[in-house]
């Protein structure tokens, strides 16, 4: 249970706002730190928080791409292929991506590690290549990258885990 | 030229709050607060010619001005959600010159007489929104948020809010709907949001670099700020300038550089020995300017300023100018554009789901080389018949790069014999 897991962060986030609805979104995050995805318990409980019923919250995750409501790798690695990227070799970089990863866009590394992901524009243009990293509700950014860059931090991320 | 918004260029380390108090931070706020009244501001931001830097160039104190007076409480809604392909001005701004930004978020609080702020950015600006929340926490320990500013009566409260992933909550109405908690979908217009905003109160909707100009008008009065810029469109601009050029990144320039300026002096040229072949100035929603040995002199020479880019054939928008060099087709960069707007349209309007939808399929078919000439023709009229009948800008964006490539560039649309 959320409300059990988060009670002073719940109680920040209701703070925020005139308007219990406004909660959702971070109720969502929130939702989708531990396990990287959105429970449909999860769903509910927020949905009896706010006071709506499930099918809005889930309208709410079905909308916004940050949020999953399926599990995936424990990162979601999402590469940045719009035009100004691609101007600048993102595709290429993709495609080596999933050479050495193995992998192609959407799936995950055998191990459980890494969700390869195509996203819309991340507001790096001039640093291109760049892809987030997606960790539960957190983001990171990683710009200027190259594969060789990339494939150091999926080993750091693999000795993290062990 | 010294900058008005990028200062963090010119002043090292200005996101520390001692240093930014030291040049000068938070006077503005502290004038605006203690010496003026609310209207005597919008006056000045009115008189400035401020206009809204989020591409749709509207001027900042006539949209103020839309607030009645007689239904309260009255909201300031920053967006934040830059998410534009080749937008990634506001960004630096937050990063690095907060607390000027946070400045004027409170200044437009203080003149519609705002109590709340809501500063709404895109959900992958995370770190940026961490960031903010301790910049906020740093200016209530010093009195410059919170309740009785300088001593007086005004109490004025900022918070950040994270979108999730969606290009549409850009669209003022789409992100009020979002901040509501709902999903981000555009409403019907009028009402407008200077009546009937945020949780149905009047509310002013702004862009980063917009609000971040206001410690700078306050200071010099409007005259001042006119100083930069051209009578039209006063100030300077950050142009995000992206794609196949040497140096990209942010550049503050006064209104009405020229695209020579920006391209050649300060971006460094085109690398690889390539030409300029087609220059997009408003991000994936530009009509594409092209560019060759007869227009180069004139496109070059064009003042980036709200009223000149259409000499050219396109608008400023945000000023995210893309550079695309002559190794480039224009069937492959529609493609492109198009698989943007069909995954970032909300799906509320028929024209704008079921048109991206269908000219995603024929881009794709056109760019594999496996069109016919009359595919060419339906994509053009797809583009014709969406555009002017979508409920938001995005479904009118999304047919710019089409149409203008399909007439601008004709010998990329030519069937391939097989």
């Amino acid at each position: 249970m959320l409300a059990e897991q988060y009670p002073d962060e719940i109680k920040a986030i209701f703070a925020k706002y005139p308007v219990k609805r406004s909660a959702v979104m971070p109720l969502l995050y929130l939702a989708q730190r531990e396990e990287g995805y959105i429970q449909k318990e999860s769903m509910q409980e927020i949905a009896s928080m706010l006071e709506l019923d499930v099918t809005e919250v889930a309208a709410v995750v079905g909308f916004y791409t940050m949020y999953h409501d399926e599990k995936a790798g424990k990162y979601r690695m999402q590469v940045c292929t719009d035009l100004p990227c691609a101007l600048r070799g993102a595709d290429k970089f993709m495609e080596s991506l999933c050479e050495n990863l193995g992998i192609k866009v959407g799936e995950t590394t055998p191990d459980g590690l890494v969700t390869l992901e195509e996203v819309k524009c991340l507001g790096g243009c001039d640093r291109a290549p760049l892809f987030q990293i997606q960790d539960g509700d957190k983001v990171a950014f990683h710009e200027n990258m190259t594969v060789d860059k990339t494939m150091e931090l999926v080993e750091a991320l693999k000795k993290a885990q062990d | 030229m010294t900058h008005i918004l990028l200062r963090h260029r010119d002043i090292p380390d200005l996101k520390n709050i001692e240093v930014y108090k030291k040049n000068g931070g938070f006077e503005s706020l502290k004038r605006a607060v203690t010496a003026m009244q609310p209207k005597q501001i919008v006056e000045e931001v009115k008189a400035s010619g401020l206009r809204g830097r989020g591409g749709a160039g509207f001027p900042t104190g006539v949209k103020w001005s839309f607030l009645p007076d007689n239904i309260w409480p009255h909201y300031v809604v920053c967006n934040a959600d830059e998410s534009e392909p080749g937008t990634f001005k506001d960004r630096e701004i937050m990063e690095s010159n907060p607390y000027q930004f946070l400045e004027g978020v409170a200044v437009s609080c203080f003149a519609v007489g705002a109590t709340e702020g809501y500063i709404y950015l895109r959900g992958e600006y995370y770190h940026i929104a961490l960031y903010l929340d301790a910049c906020i926490a740093e200016m209530e320990k010093r009195g410059y948020l919170g309740d009785k500013l300088f001593g007086t009566q005004t109490s004025i409260r900022l918070k950040t809010h994270l979108g999730a992933g969606a290009y549409i909550c850009g669209e003022e109405t789409a992100l009020l709907e979002s901040l509501e908690g709902k999903r981000g979908q555009p409403r019907l217009r009028p009402p407008f949001p200077a009546v009937y905003g945020l949780y149905g109160k009047p509310t002013v909707v702004n862009n980063v670099e917009t609000l971040a100009n206001l410690p700078y008008i306050i200071e010099h009065g409007a005259a001042g700020y006119r100083q930069f810029g051209t009578e039209k469109s006063p100030g300077t601009k950050i142009f995000s300038l992206s794609g196949n050029v040497e140096r990209p990144g942010n550049y503050e320039l006064p209104l009405g550089a020229t695209f020579r300026e920006l391209i050649f002096t300060h971006g460094g040229g085109i690398p690889n020995e390539r030409k300029i072949r087609a220059i997009m100035p408003a991000g994936a929603s530009s009509s594409i300017i092209r560019v060759d040995d007869e227009s180069f002199d004139k496109v070059m020479d064009t003042p980036m300023d709200y009223e000149n880019v259409q000499s050219v054939g396109s608008l400023l928008g945000s000023a995210s100018v893309i550079i695309i060099d002559d190794s480039h087709a224009m069937d492959w960069v529609i493609n492109k554009t198009i698989d943007f707007f069909k995954h970032e349209s909300c799906g509320k309007c028929t024209p704008c789901r079921d048109g991206n939808y269908w000219m995603l399929h024929l881009t794709k078919r056109i760019h594999s080389g496996q069109a016919s000439e009359n595919d060419i023709k339906v994509l053009d009229s797809v583009a014709a018949q969406m555009y002017g009948k979508c409920l938001c800008a995005l479904g009118d964006f999304s047919t710019m790069a089409v149409r203008s490539a399909i007439e601008r560039f004709p010998e990329d649309f030519k069937v391939r014999q097989a």
